[in-house]
């Protein structure tokens, strides 16, 4: 176990490294949410029962704050094109003579790159949220806000198993950028990033409940927003819960079949 | 003398008009390099053109859920805002197309010294690091916009005239010219610094805002993408004159003013960059 924590540390001091990467892009990230907070509050402007679906212009707007705060927190950026990296270069030789698990080990390199993204996003996304504290809503009660940390600690590991997964079609094709983008484009609308899924019509928004993708985001925003019904909330996050262990289960067949199937190119 | 200055003035134009006609055979030559490249990778082309394809739909089904729950964005309607949707997307495509892989990579060519053999061609290097590649898929992209763009003036029951179209394919132009030259100053700042890729990644993120309405903006958010970075006008004032929209002709004066301006401005930025170049290497 301990040797794990040498990779958190060393996955740590490498991230650090980007720490004014990471500014800029938490910064940058800012634009396009002011632009669609934009959008929507123009909307609400025309409604006259100032709703959209179930939600009043405070929620809205939270949501697509919330969303910002799950995605800095969870979201996969560098990790899946470095292990299709590593596999096309041969660099998971050494990992097959190592005492090392990769899965492992990469799961490491991610909490540590989330850890430092996190820290660095907060300055300009607590600024931004006190501009904008008019609109904010804070989970109704202590034990939302519970409930919410342990969806996201699970958000996190689905987001990362599913790219882990992902990634490793490099032991079979040559290029996983397309596949990981056209990927990237359904979590984004199913997800629930572009919008909160319960806007959509509703069987659309049934029919997407019995995929992965609303634990992606849509889950935990939802909670955090209280409006996930605490007799509900059990049983959603142990739903989140079983697609977390699917997600392993994928993650480690694929990745034994992947094994099979290496041989070590330039390695 | 009178028939001296006429010769004089008839070589100048025949020196002038070969020039143009040797930089477009450059680029010919240029853009058989790019295809005989896009087929050696045929899978990821078509790939590539589905990426584009699905995110565009994405973007049509936020406008399409929108829709469910009001009629109007500010004064826009639906199919007015599907029309923005696909004139962004085409001035992107075209934009990605031409220029974005070339000054993408000129952070690239500095920092390796490539940039030296650049400077030793017999060609203008400003040419040379805007034209070097074509992104074929940008094309295909760019149709696709166009087709949406069809649809959706069907949809909206508005047939313009032919000096609309004129306008707006001239208006489309002036978008991209708009986009080339902020971008090519902000990949010119790696003449400074190694961080510039970032800054224009960053940069073509800001494209995400041109498929909005204008009407929903406000404030200095308002006034910076409208006068320093003018993202608000690139694909709005296009579609506002498509679809008679426009509040004041003045708004067409404002974003060819503004495009005039950014493109001297880039040519003043390129020029001083260029002057502190020191190469990298050895």
């Amino acid at each position: 176990m301990e040797k794990y924590w040498h990779v958190l540390n060393i996955g740590l001091q490498n991230t650090l490294v980007y720490r004014l990467n990471f500014l800029f892009r938490a910064t940058f990230g800012l634009i396009p949410l002011t632009a669609t907070i934009f959008v929507w509050r123009t909307i609400y402007a025309g409604k006259t029962d100032g709703r959209v679906g179930s939600y009043e212009l405070a929620q809205m707007v939270s949501y697509y704050l919330v969303v910002t705060i799950v995605d800095a927190l969870t979201a996969v950026t560098e990790d899946d094109w470095q292990i299709a990296a590593d596999i096309k270069d041969g660099n998971i030789s050494q990992f097959l003579l190592k005492p090392m698990d990769y899965l492992t080990y990469r799961l490491c390199l991610f909490g540590a790159g989330r850890l430092v993204y996190a820290v660095v996003a907060l300055v300009p996304t607590v600024a931004f949220l006190w501009l904008l504290r008019a609109d904010f809503v804070l989970p109704p009660d202590a034990a939302t806000a519970g409930w919410f940390i342990v969806s996201v600690g699970l958000t996190a590991l689905l987001q990362f198993l599913m790219s882990f997964t992902l990634a490793l079609l490099a032991f079979w094709v040559l290029e996983v950028a397309t596949f990981i983008f056209i990927a990237f484009a359904f979590e984004y609308l199913a997800g629930g990033h572009l919008f909160p899924l319960d806007i959509l019509p509703p069987a659309v928004a049934a029919l997407l409940d019995y995929t992965p993708f609303p634990y992606l985001t849509y889950f935990p925003v939802s909670i955090w927003l209280g409006r996930v019904p605490a007799d509900a909330l059990p049983h959603g996050v142990l739903v989140q819960l079983l697609w977390v262990v699917a997600a392993y289960a994928l993650a480690r067949l694929v990745w034994s079949r992947g094994i099979r199937k290496y041989s070590a190119v330039g390695g | 003398m009178n028939d001296e200055r006429q010769i004089s003035d008839a070589e100048f134009l025949a020196a002038r008009g070969g020039r143009v006609r040797h930089y477009l055979s450059l680029y010919a030559a240029l853009w058989r390099n790019s295809v005989i490249r896009e087929l050696g990778f045929k899978v990821n082309f078509l790939m590539w053109i589905v990426v584009e394809a699905l995110w565009f739909a994405l973007q049509l089904t936020f406008i399409g859920v929108l829709y469910l729950h009001t009629d109007h964005i500010g004064t826009w309607t639906k199919w007015q805002v599907v029309a923005l949707m696909g004139t962004s997307h085409l001035i992107q495509q075209l934009f990605t197309a031409l220029f974005l892989t070339n000054l993408t990579a000129l952070s690239e060519h500095i920092r390796t010294g490539k940039l030296d053999f650049m400077l030793l061609l017999p060609v203008n290097t400003r040419f040379l690091i805007s034209f070097r590649q074509v992104d074929l898929g940008g094309f295909v992209n760019a149709a696709s916009a166009l087709c949406v763009i069809g649809y959706a003036l069907h949809r909206l029951g508005h047939t313009p005239g032919i000096a609309q179209f004129a306008g707006f394919a001239v208006l489309v132009v002036v978008g991209i010219l708009i986009h080339y030259s902020l971008m090519l100053m902000l990949s010119a700042t790696s003449f400074w610094t190694v961080r510039a890729q970032g800054i224009v990644w960053g940069y073509y993120n800001l494209f995400n805002i041109a498929r909005l309405p204008d009407e929903a903006f406000r404030g200095p958010f308002k006034a910076v993408f409208t006068y320093a970075l003018p993202m608000l006008l690139v694909s709005n004032v296009p579609v506002k004159l498509l679809v008679d929209k426009l509040g004041s002709p003045l708004e067409i004066l404002l974003l060819v003013t503004l495009a005039v301006l950014i493109c001297v401005a880039s040519e003043i930025v390129w020029r001083t960059a260029l002057k502190r170049y020191t190469s990298a290497s050895s």
